[in-house]
């Protein structure tokens, strides 16, 4: 092992930063190469429809246009996607995959499917003449609404099925009807929740050229995955793997759907082949809100069985998942959701159903937080509910449900979306609830609400709590090299959207071989300096390929020594790895660089011992037997206008733990980052689909994301509980933030309203003032409520 | 199509050429003159990432059509650092807008970065010593979806004090990018 943890802890300055500062980053835009031709789609109007016809002509004969692409163009490249994801195999559960074809034949399913691709010199010439091309689609009924989407008269999404069910999935632990038998309370209730668009600040691009000469494609792709787009391309093409190289550059933000496999990635490089020229393609943002994945609803009717004393019994939850009009990427989110509601708590029984259904909208993929932030709001608000019926404290009932320390692992007995046990590795809750508490001033807050209340203000608190199953397998590599020169090259194959990955991997391969992180080059998202690894998801990749680096570095300070102790003379035990160069403890005068070891681990004559491998390199892989498991606790303070419903947030506190943590200010951006997603889920960001399944907010005007006026400062605070299932007791914390907002806030402006509307209760998100003001009425005034909520 | 002739100052240089009526100054920047520092990322005036200075003032790029910078003044992110000539800059290369961003952590995926430096670059001569409240507001014509804001808030406070000289603003050593 290294000699100490000197970079891992800190909060160095991130290394990418300059380049990004001066706008010297290479995004995919940016990619210029000479002969370049511009594409843009023609995408279906309708959400649901028949195919009549396409005629193309006009386009083909504008000036510029260089090609235009109907499906009956594309031949065998017109089938249908992978399915990416497998569902788990999970006993008695139904799954039918529906992948969408690159561009649609005879049928779209939702809007915004694409239908037509044109090539032309450049972005207005080929948005010129996609609008010359003439689609003659004949209406079909579309399936919208999630809760009547399996009724067996609604219309089909796709034919060939016999309903709109896409998946069945129960997973159950205990004997939750005895749990419910024994309990002396059972809350019922039903919970809607919705999600929007990712909207990375950056759309999707893709920028392909084909080398005739090399026989060699390049692909620059705004993806969370580039090594498996490569296989997904070598397949698709009939090329050979080695002949594919995709670069992941700088990505301006993921948050998931840029971990799916769309058309549009198989499309560019295959055109850049028929023509011969390279092919770009940027998404437009009106395209982003209907060709890229997104989150959508879930409906709940959830049960929790309690004791008297607040004790969990058991928990029963049926629900339905809209996964638009295909699902791709299997069970992973409303898995996520089943998995993720059990939180923190001991909970003895559990019965957990869900149906998945085809609905005419665009396809569902995980966003930041993948379903989960939905199991935390429902399992949050039936604790908020149990509390107000059995007359608990609402910070008691979670106290006296959280898992104790000795208590890990915790086996949950259902399986998570990693086909893994859902079993927690380890945690200790009690201190984050209690820091929480402390923080966020609870104690003290009657006191507060009555000062408020004396100014004519009614202020509410919220505090509640999450476990993220985060760091999944199945795996990821890293390759570290020390040059002759002294400098260190190290490279693995996740993309990076953000999060710092240069400088938190470039800490972990510091602290091993005794570098300043500045010093170390880190290259994601490449696949020809790396080419084996899966991508950046489920909050894994300080786990799983942080632990893959760690590993590589340890094998190559394990070369340093073995050739330093030889350059040296001394004892391997001897040598300390410090500041470039390795040198005998005591002595620090005897040393040597290790870029003089590094030409000596290459030498270009002479013998070397049978078995040698030159230079300073290694390569390594890391994966874990299952996730690690983070959690924390979100305290929110809110101040409610009941006139008004305005809501304006006062404060905000996070206390998480997510193990070691490498590097605290890169932790912490990604919290403050994660709780600004999730308050604008909770306040602001609803996609709106009429009657007939069409988008009515697909722009920035409509669809409101939250801005520097919306986002409070957020407080931190960490702790951290290693996970014992990898070296450097790493957890996962990129989603972490997103997850229990919704629920911290239907908490706290319910208490915020307690004393003018006790009979309240948020079943819902996203809540904007408009539909906060709609509910207030409607419990002021029973009368005002539309029927069927009575 | 007809082109038109254009003549601008451009990150303090001058330049000449015609472009078509139709194309937008985002793309103008980018495309023509290859600064692709400048970001496109809704190209209906709300997410900010392509703001540039236009006679001073922050414009947004995707808003303008590059017809109607002739006679007139541009500066782009790139106009921030004009000795970097591309690649890796040193910490002591950077305006102390970027290396407030850099020290506070005010970036992550750095794509809507430039354009709120271009935004800052002009709230700061105007407001020397700002607020939190009118920081906040400065940055409310920009969309981030990675920090919350919470860090470029900071940055944006830092960057006041380092433009001000004062010395308290100045961060450790260790911080080179």
């Amino acid at each position: 092992m290294s000699d100490e943890r000197r970079w891992i802890g800190r909060s160095a300055p991130r290394t990418e930063d300059g380049r990004l500062l001066t706008g010297n980053a290479l995004f995919v835009d940016d990619v210029d190469l000479s002969g370049t031709l511009h594409v843009s789609f023609v995408r279906s109007d309708l959400p649901s429809a028949y195919v009549r016809g396409i005629d193309p002509s006009a386009a083909h004969a504008h000036p510029g246009v260089a090609a235009v692409y109907l499906a009956e163009d594309l031949g065998d490249l017109c089938r249908p996607g992978p399915v990416l994801v497998p569902p788990p195999p999970i006993a008695g559960a139904e799954f039918h995959a529906r992948t969408p074809l690159p561009l649609a034949r005879d049928v779209v399913r939702y809007q915004g499917e694409p239908l037509a691709i044109v090539v032309a010199r450049d972005r207005y010439v080929a948005e010129d003449a996609a609008a010359l091309i003439d689609v003659d689609l004949e209406p079909r009924d579309a399936v919208v609404d999630l809760a009547t989407a399996l009724d067996e008269d609604a219309p089909r999404v796709h034919d060939d099925l016999e309903s709109n069910q896409a998946a069945y999935v129960r997973q159950t632990k205990g004997d939750y009807e005895r749990a419910r038998a024994e309990a002396d309370a059972v809350i019922a209730r039903r919970f809607r929740y919705d999600r929007g668009v990712a909207a990375a600040i950056e759309n999707r691009g893709i920028v392909a050229a084909w080398d005739p000469r090399a026989d060699r494609l390049r692909v620059w792709d705004t993806t969370q995955a580039p090594i498996p787009i490569r296989a997904a391309l070598a397949g698709a093409l009939g090329l050979s793997e080695a002949q594919v190289r995709v670069i992941a550059p700088f990505i301006g933000g993921g948050f998931g759907p840029k971990i799916m496999f769309y058309g549009e990635e198989i499309l560019i490089p295959w055109i850049a082949m028929q023509l011969g020229r390279p092919i770009k393609w940027i998404e437009d943002r009106y395209e982003n809100f209907f060709a890229t994945t997104q989150e959508r609803e879930q409906i709940h009717d959830a049960e929790l069985a309690v004791a008297g004393d607040g004790r969990i019994l058991g928990v029963r939850d049926r629900f339905l998942h809209d996964t638009g009009a295909y699902d791709p990427y299997g069970l992973t989110v409303p898995i996520n959701s089943q998995c993720t509601l059990l939180g923190p708590y001991r909970v003895p029984a559990y019965e957990s159903e869900f149906r998945v259904a085809f609905t005419n909208k665009p396809i569902v993929t995980p966003v930041r937080g993948a379903g989960r932030q939905h199991g935390v709001f429902v399992m949050e608000r039936l604790l908020d509910m149990a509390a107000r019926e059995l007359g608990l404290d609402r910070v008691d009932i979670r106290t006296i449900n959280l898992l104790d320390p000795d208590e890990f692992p915790h086996d949950h007995e259902i399986l998570y979306q990693d086909s893994a046990p859902l079993t927690y590795d380890s945690g200790d809750y009690r201190p984050v609830l209690d820091e929480a508490v402390r923080l966020s001033g609870y104690a003290e807050f009657e006191r507060d609400r009555a000062r408020a209340a004396a100014d004519g203000k009614r202020i509410g608190l919220g505090i509640v709590s999450y476990v993220e199953g985060t760091g999944i397998g199945p795996y990821e590599g890293a390759r570290i090299t020390v040059e002759p020169t002294g400098a260190v090259r190290a490279s693995t194959g996740v993309g990076t959207q953000g999060q710092g990955h240069f400088t938190a991997f470039a800490q972990v391969v510091a602290d091993a071989i005794g570098v300043d992180p500045s010093e170390v080059r880190v290259v994601t998202g490449d696949t020809s300096e790396f080419h084996w690894g899966t991508g950046t998801f489920a909050s894994r990749g300080a786990v799983v390929a942080g632990n893959a680096f760690h590993a590589a570095a340890e094998a190559v300070r394990e070369k340093i020594l073995t050739h330093a102790s030889a350059a040296l003379e001394v004892a391997r035990d001897d040598l300390e790895l410090v500041d470039g160069r390795a040198r005998v403890r005591g002595a620090p005068d005897v040393s040597v660089g290790l870029g003089e070891l590094a030409a000596r681990a290459n030498p270009l004559r002479g013998a070397v011992v049978p078995g040698t491998e030159p230079g300073l390199e290694a390569t390594s892989y890391f994966g874990p037997e299952r996730g690690s498991t983070a959690n924390g606790v979100h305290a929110v303070v809110v101040e409610v206008d009941p006139d008004t419903a305005m809501v304006t947030i006062l404060r905000y506190v996070v206390v998480h733990d997510c193990g070691t943590v490498i590097n605290p200010m890169i932790v912490e951006g990604q919290i403050h980052g994660g709780v600004a997603l999730g308050i604008g889920n909770a306040f602001f960001e609803e996609l709106v689909f009429d009657e007939l399944g069409g988008m009515s907010n697909a722009s920035f005007m409509d669809y409101l994301l939250p801005t520097a006026t919306d986002v409070p400062p957020i407080e931190t605070a960490h702790r951290e509980t290693p996970s014992p299932l990898n070296p450097l007791g790493t957890k996962g914390v990129g989603e972490a933030g997103a997850i229990p907002v919704a629920a911290a806030f239907a908490q706290a402006v319910e208490d915020a309203l307690r004393d003018v509307a006790p009979e309240l209760e948020i079943l819902e998100m996203p809540l904007s003032p408009g539909r906060l003001f709609e509910l207030l009425r409607e419990t002021r005034d029973p009368a005002r409520a539309p029927g069927d909520a009575t | 199509m007809n082109e038109v002739p254009v003549t601008a100052r451009i990150n303090g240089e001058e330049w000449s050429g015609r472009v078509e009526p139709r194309l937008l100054l985002s793309d103008f920047l980018r495309g023509t003159l290859g600064l692709t520092g400048t970001h496109v990322g809704c190209e209906h005036g709300v997410c900010g990432a392509c703001t540039v200075r236009f006679d001073g003032d922050p414009v947004r790029a995707c808003l303008m059509f590059a017809v109607q910078i002739d006679g007139h003044v541009v500066e782009t992110v790139e106009g921030l650092t004009p000795d970097i000539e591309g690649g890796v800059a040193a910490a002591s290369d950077l305006h102390p807008i970027q290396r407030a961003f850099h020290e506070a952590h005010a970036l992550q995926c750095g794509f809507c970065t430039p354009g709120i430096l271009m935004t800052i670059a002009a709230f700061l001569e105007t407001t020397p010593d700002p607020s939190e409240a009118e920081i906040r507001s400065a940055l409310a014509g920009h969309l981030c979806r990675c920090t919350g804001y919470h860090n470029i808030v900071i940055a944006v406070r830092r960057a006041a004090d380092l433009s001000r000289g004062d010395p308290t603003a100045v961060a450790d050593e260790d911080t080179g990018p």
